[in-house]
């Protein structure tokens, strides 16, 4: 990545981290109901597909998607508006964090469905296909999401008819409280895509600069038509699966492992070594203002008036 | 007799019939050292090993189906569903096979299975993770369907469906789950099919089940201010039902309300209103009115989701129009 990229890639990376980190602090005090699936520590992956997509593309993503949105350009306001139950709200509420949908900027919608959001990218690509709009289609899912009949059956399709979607496992080692040695036979994921004749490839998702290039390499020959891809993120959850899991099947010492290797820290090391370390530090502010900003304009947003919970059951003709 | 959270109420029965019947067994995901998603099976993974207590992948439709088989030949699995919502990847395994196989193999295999749903809104967690299905169930030939209101009856309805020879539908409320009540000890049913009065009234009744009892006491408690008093029934198991129970209460009042948290349309409503219609039309005062959610998906933000629950003002409206 060029350098002015990197550090751009950084900025958002910042911005989910700290989103999320907000997010979980209005969670514990209330302001937010229901629950939350944070992505912290997996920020790279979002980012990284992301800066390899190109006008036209869209994203399906699952119950861990708030990075995928900002990564996407996602307003962090009308995420929070989302969360928060306003008329700003991606959905005005409707939907919460596992339900929304933005697809003025490429993002089909997230799905509270463990493996939901596969066919459904799936049909995307079918759609891109049919209809020669040239879009390539991005599924982000969980390890935990390889074991649905859904994701074989979808991998199946996709293969026989040469859709152009790109699947990227986020395999941050469990599925809620099930270690992937526990749930996958045979321990490796990127046999089940290649079963089925999909190229895939494991990448470390803790790098950034891994991840775009990743991408691209499975981006370039679904783009001429060879159908799709395959990608298993390497990484890792920082927190916990929701915001009441206490952490108990895994250990203080695999975490500090994994936190040595914070795709956040990874970033900042490359661009102080590359003579950014001054511009760092404004960055961080520039994103904590814009955070601020984001809090404060959901917070002006109205509540989305109850009445309209009625409204909207059909689609007009 | 001892009180007790609803939610170790199940845990009881699921402990006790572990410990009476070897050919017991769990199933469901997290369901481990994790405990599950709503802790009911914590501590069960230390007592009985994970040849008991069995941590599924995200594979609904498969280890649903892996307890039918199972179910068929020895085993009595109890299943546990995250999240009702979920159990529609599994309803092929449920409606196409676990509920028919007994009657289309005439009666040489049985299905003794229970597969445990936590079920209900008013939290937040979207459409996704909010719904009351069982209506969708409702129609299954085969299936038996029950759904507790109480601690006692979460512990005596559990322990004798996992006892049923055929597959068993047990819906959790979650909203119940921290509710406390006085539960018998040691070896304690409740029979399938049989519905209890949770309140006694000439004026009205309320027939109702699961979370929504504790929603029509509380609208029989302002009724009673008023000088109205109501019987509410708790069905306690949907189907088969008790219909008996349904005459008596409505004989009794000749008014009535059904009340439930899953959507109008095609509800259990529909079914008991219709059935009432059949049986005491004579009896009627008033034509019987339903009240439930709205006819739309669960929306995530709480006022929205209270927009379109019922509520104890829907109720109240319902019991002007009884008397209109
Ligand atoms: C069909 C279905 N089953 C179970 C769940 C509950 N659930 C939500 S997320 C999750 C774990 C998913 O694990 P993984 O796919 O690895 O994604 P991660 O949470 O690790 O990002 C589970 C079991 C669900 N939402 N949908
Ligand atoms: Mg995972």
């Amino acid at each position: 990545m060029p350098e002015e990229r990197l550090l751009s890639a950084y900025r958002k990376m910042l911005l989910i981290r700290l989103m999320e980190e907000r997010i979980g602090a209005l969670f514990t005090e209330g302001a937010i109901a229901g629950t939350c699936h944070l992505c912290i520590g997996q920020e790279a992956v979002a980012v990284g597909v992301a800066e390899a997509l190109e006008l036209g593309d869209e994203v399906v993503s699952c119950h861990r998607g708030h990075g995928h949105l900002l990564a996407m350009g996602g307003e962090p306001a009308r995420l929070l508006g989302e969360l928060m139950g306003r008329q700003i709200g991606y959905c005005r509420g409707r939907g919460g964090s596992q339900h929304l949908s933005a697809p003025g900027i490429g993002l089909l919608g997230t799905n509270g469905i463990t493996g939901g959001g596969i066919p459904i990218a799936t049909g995307a690509a079918l759609s891109a296909h049919l209809l020669r709009t040239g879009a390539a289609i991005v599924c982000f899912f969980g390890d935990g999401a390889t074991n649905q009949g859904v994701f074989h059956e979808s991998l199946n399709m996709a293969a026989l008819w040469s859709l152009p979607v790109l699947y990227v496992c986020e395999n941050n080692r469990y599925a809620m409280s099930e270690p992937v040695c526990r749930t996958v036979a045979g321990g490796d994921i990127l046999a089940r895509p290649r079963a089925y004749g999909i190229s895939a490839e494991c990448v470390d998702g803790m790098d950034v600069e891994a991840v775009e290039a990743a991408a691209r390499r499975a981006l370039a020959p679904l783009r001429a038509g060879k159908g799709p891809a395959f990608i298993e993120a390497a990484t890792y959850r920082f927190c916990g699966h929701s915001k009441s899991d206490k952490l108990l099947y895994r250990t203080r010492e695999e975490e500090a492992k994994w936190r040595e290797r914070d795709p956040l820290t990874l970033t900042r090391l490359k661009l102080e070594k590359a003579g950014w370390k001054e511009t760092l530090p404004w960055i961080e502010e520039e994103v904590r203002r814009q955070i601020a900003e984001a809090e404060e304009a959901c917070r002006r947003s109205p509540l989305t008036p109850p009445e309209t919970a009625l409204q909207g059951v059909y689609a007009d003709a | 007799m001892p009180e007790m959270y609803f939610s170790d109420a199940i845990r009881a029965a699921l402990d006790e019939a572990l410990t009476r019947d070897a050919s017991v067994v769990l199933m469901g995901e997290d369901i481990g050292p994790y405990g599950g998603a709503f802790g009911i099976t914590r501590g069960l993974h230390e007592k009985y090993g994970p040849e008991r207590i069995i941590e599924t992948p995200i594979s609904e439709n498969g280890f649903v189906g892996v307890a039918v088989g199972a179910a068929m030949t020895g085993l009595r699995p109890v299943v546990e569903i995250m999240f009702m919502d979920f159990i529609l990847l599994a309803a092929d395994q449920i409606i196409n096979h676990a509920a028919k196989l007994h009657y289309i193999y005439d009666g040489q295999v049985k299905v003794p299975l229970v597969i445990r749903a936590p079920a209900g809104a008013g939290r937040g967690y979207g459409a996704s993770h909010s719904q009351n299905l069982e209506n969708v169930f409702l129609s299954v030939a085969g299936l038996k369907i029950v759904c507790p209101a109480t601690p006692a009856d979460a512990k005596g309805l559990l322990a004798a469906a996992i006892r049923d020879p055929n597959p068993v539908l047990f819906i959790e409320p979650k909203a119940l789950y921290g509710a406390r009540g006085e539960v018998p000890e040691g070896d304690y049913t409740v029979p399938l099919g049989v519905a209890r009065l949770a309140r006694e009234g000439k004026d009205l009744s309320i027939i109702t089940y699961g979370a929504c009892v504790p929603l029509a006491l509380a609208a029989a408690g302002e009724l009673s201010e008023g000088g109205l008093e109501a019987d509410v029934l708790d069905l306690r198991t949907l189907k088969p039902m008790d219909l008996t129970a349904l005459e008596a209460t409505v004989a009794k009042t000749g008014r009535c309300i059904v009340l439930e948290e899953g959507p109008l349309t095609g509800g259990i409503g529909a079914e008991v209103s219709a059935r009432i219609g059949e049986r005491c039309f004579r009896a009627l005062k008033a034509g019987v009115q339903r009240v439930a959610a709205q006819d739309t998906p669960i929306p995530s933000a709480t006022p929205l989701e209270h927009a379109v629950l019922p509520s104890v003002a829907a109720l109240l409206a319902a019991a002007d129009r009884l008397f209109e």
